[in-house]
């Protein structure tokens, strides 16, 4: 909690299932991607949202930019429920609350000039003249690190790494309080990597965002989040600070993953992995807890249970026998 | 250790519509026999064009190979008749693991067709000569022999009730049971080298691990060699003996694995080493672009990002220079102290 006392994004028990249906349209189940999550993100921190693909950590990334509507649950941003308003009065949410895909760089339509591509999102959210449009332009071009004379090229002109800066800055122009960031380093050399994980970390100084970092890099998210809460089929299994989680897992899914990271110049991991199969399918979760059928401290109560999330040590864990 | 592949010199321009790139330029590489040999290297530094140019399946309109030799068990793969390459080499002795296990079947065939087939000319019982396609015959006792192979191959690589997951789609597998029969049909030719493509880039850490481990379990006990490209440091931390690093189509740098993370000599390795996340969440990365391969830098093609370049790089590039046997270094300012000394 910050000093105002409320977090600027709360999710309440958010729920967000897809129906399946067969050739004939008639539903034959649910995919239960998001199944009751909640969470906290305060002003100006960095939350990691971990998990393997397939667990919902970007349909709940995509729940809360009202890509997809909520099922079920409340989405409260800066103090008001923003899953249900009607479309109008959503739009004027999305100035706050802004999404970065994989790669920034390729939502740039190709046949804008860099300047239209930034001028654009103000033209819609703003009312300010032209003058004052372009003043804002340059700064955020600056903060991105890009000389003005890029807003006269094209997108193609650019190289990949800065056109990634120019998505990147299409976003801010609208200086919002809240950038949800999914998968932003994937596929990327670990050199170029490191130049846009501090890129992000200068900007969140500079702007003051909040970020709601989804990776499956654990390497990445714990060097720039703070806080960490780790996914497993729709459900978050363990939420706390990212050196304690790091240092002492207490969730057997969270040991596992954490297990698996290779650690260069130390033993090699994968002699002692022992973590069996695959995760099971969403259209068919197990019973109780949706661990167990991997878990190597499994008993009973496990397939009749679902264990709650339950505050131990300072962070919260759903297991049994945290 | 007798050298199973060993390549030398090898230079490969690309004709691109921007002019002549040249992707590889006089590369040197060994894979020793019974080997796991990491190809590490940052996107666009010429790993896989090195991969394809051993198997001989470079783009054929756009490359040019300029020069140097592929040695495999001492004949040049260059210099042979293609036919005969194609017939006992490639996907024989010489077996791929592509990166993207998804896009290498055919979505419309049962596994088993596909399996088979590769069978029917690759198998190690499958003789050399005899017709061509599409005359060739699968006679019922090979058939037989081989497809009990494939069940056997499965189970080793940890498929499940391998007989019904056969007649299964490719659609019907997982990520990681689909890598798993990828493994299986690399390793089903019986060959002596592997060359894998970054195949776990596309799987989770979980199943990285489980797949990384049963390779390398795999590949040492039948005592096949494997080249393994990745740019993932982690993952070439965790099955190589030997890593062997690429910049824009130079090798940099080659070592035991051991010296490679703990005492890597090349400026290039060490800052490649530095970028990696560390624990206090410290972020280092390299300054300045990789160089466009249509006009690359003269001499050591790092030396206009490197902090300890000389006019010396800029001239020729360094010859290789032994610090220990096995690790060799192209530079003309090796650091000799290890990380974090």
């Amino acid at each position: 909690m910050n000093a105002s006392g409320a977090p600027l994004l709360e999710l309440v028990d958010l729920v967000r299932h897809f129906p399946v249906r067969d050739a004939f349209g008639r539903r034959t189940g649910w995919i239960r991607a998001v199944d009751g999550v909640s969470l906290a993100v305060d002003a100006g921190e960095t939350v990691g949202l971990v998990g393997e693909s397939g667990c919902g950590k970007s349909t709940l990334g995509k729940t809360v930019m009202g890509i997809h509507a909520p099922t079920a649950g409340d989405i409260r941003f800066a103090g008001r429920e923003i899953g249900r308003l009607p479309p109008r009065e959503r739009r004027a949410i999305a100035r706050d609350l802004q999404y970065v895909y994989q790669d920034p760089g390729a939502s740039l339509d190709p046949r804008w000039k860099v300047v239209h591509s930034l001028h654009e999102p103000l033209k819609i959210h703003t009312r300010l003249s032209r003058v004052e449009r372009d003043r804002e332009v340059r700064a955020i071009l600056a903060a991105v690190g890009l000389p003005n004379a890029h807003l006269d090229l094209y997108p193609h002109e650019l190289s990949g790494g800065q056109q990634r800066r120019v998505g990147l800055a299409r976003i801010l122009t609208l200086r919002p309080r809240m950038v949800i960031l999914d998968e932003p380093t994937s596929g990327l050399d670990v050199s170029v990597q490191a130049s846009v994980l501090k890129l992000f970390r200068g900007l969140q100084e500079t702007f003051a965002l909040t970020y709601v970092f989804i990776s499956h890099d654990l390497a990445v998210v714990r060097a720039m989040c703070a806080r960490i809460a780790v996914m497993y089929l729709g459900k978050l299994v363990e939420v706390g600070e990212t050196a304690a989680v790091f240092e002492e897992p207490r969730h057997p899914y969270t040991r596992s993953l954490l297990a698996a990271v290779p650690r260069i110049g130390g033993r090699r991991v994968t002699l002692d992995f022992t973590l069996e199969g695959e995760p099971p399918n969403p259209r068919d979760v197990p019973s109780g807890c949706r661990f167990r059928t991997r878990c190597p401290l499994v008993q009973d109560v496990c397939a009749v249970e679902e264990p709650p999330l339950r505050v131990v040590d300072g962070r919260r864990v759903a297991c049994h026998f945290a | 250790m007798p050298e199973l592949l060993s390549v030398r010199g090898l230079r490969v321009d690309f004709v691109t519509d921007g002019g002549v790139a040249q992707v590889l330029d006089g590369i040197n590489l060994d894979v020793g026999a019974g080997e796991v040999v990491g190809l590490v290297g940052e996107s666009g530094c010429g790993k896989t064009t090195l991969a394809r140019a051993i198997l001989g399946i470079l783009p054929a309109g756009a490359a040019r190979i300029r020069g140097g030799e592929v040695r495999f068990k001492g004949d040049d793969l260059l210099r042979q008749d293609p036919a005969v390459v194609n017939a006992r080499v490639r996907g024989r002795a010489i077996t791929f693991i592509p990166q993207d296990p998804s896009t290498s079947f055919s979505p419309v065939f049962p596994v088993q067709t596909q399996i088979m087939d590769l069978m029917k000319w690759k198998s190690p019982r499958a003789d050399d000569g005899g017709p061509r396609w599409p005359l060739r015959r699968y006679p019922g006792e090979r058939y037989r022999a081989d497809r009990e192979a494939v069940l056997e191959t499965l189970r080793a690589v940890q498929i499940p009730e391998p007989a019904r997951a056969l007649r299964r789609l490719p659609h019907e597998f997982s990520g990681g049971q689909r890598q798993r029969l990828m493994i299986a049909m690399a390793l089903l030719p019986q060959p002596a080298l592997i060359i894998a493509d970054e195949p776990t880039t596309s799987l989770d850490v979980t199943i990285q691990a489980q797949i990384l481990r049963l390779l390398r379990e795999l590949v040492k006990a039948r005592g096949v060699s494997v080249l393994f490209t990745t740019h993932d440091l982690g993952t070439a931390h965790e099955i190589c003996d030997r890593v062997v690093v690429m910049y824009a189509g130079q090798e940099m740098e080659a070592a035991p694995a051991e010296a490679f993370f703990a005492r890597p000599a090349h400026p290039y390795t060490r800052r490649l080493l530095a970028s990696v996340p560390g624990p206090g969440g410290e972020l280092r990365d390299i300054p300045g672009d990789v160089p466009s391969l249509v006009a690359p830098p003269p001499g050591c093609r790092f030396h206009p990002r490197c902090d300890d370049a000389t006019p010396e790089c800029r001239g020729e590039r360094p010859a290789l220079r032994a610090l220990a046997p096995g690790h060799d270094v192209r530079c003309y300012h090796p650091v000799e102290k290890p990380i974090g000394a």
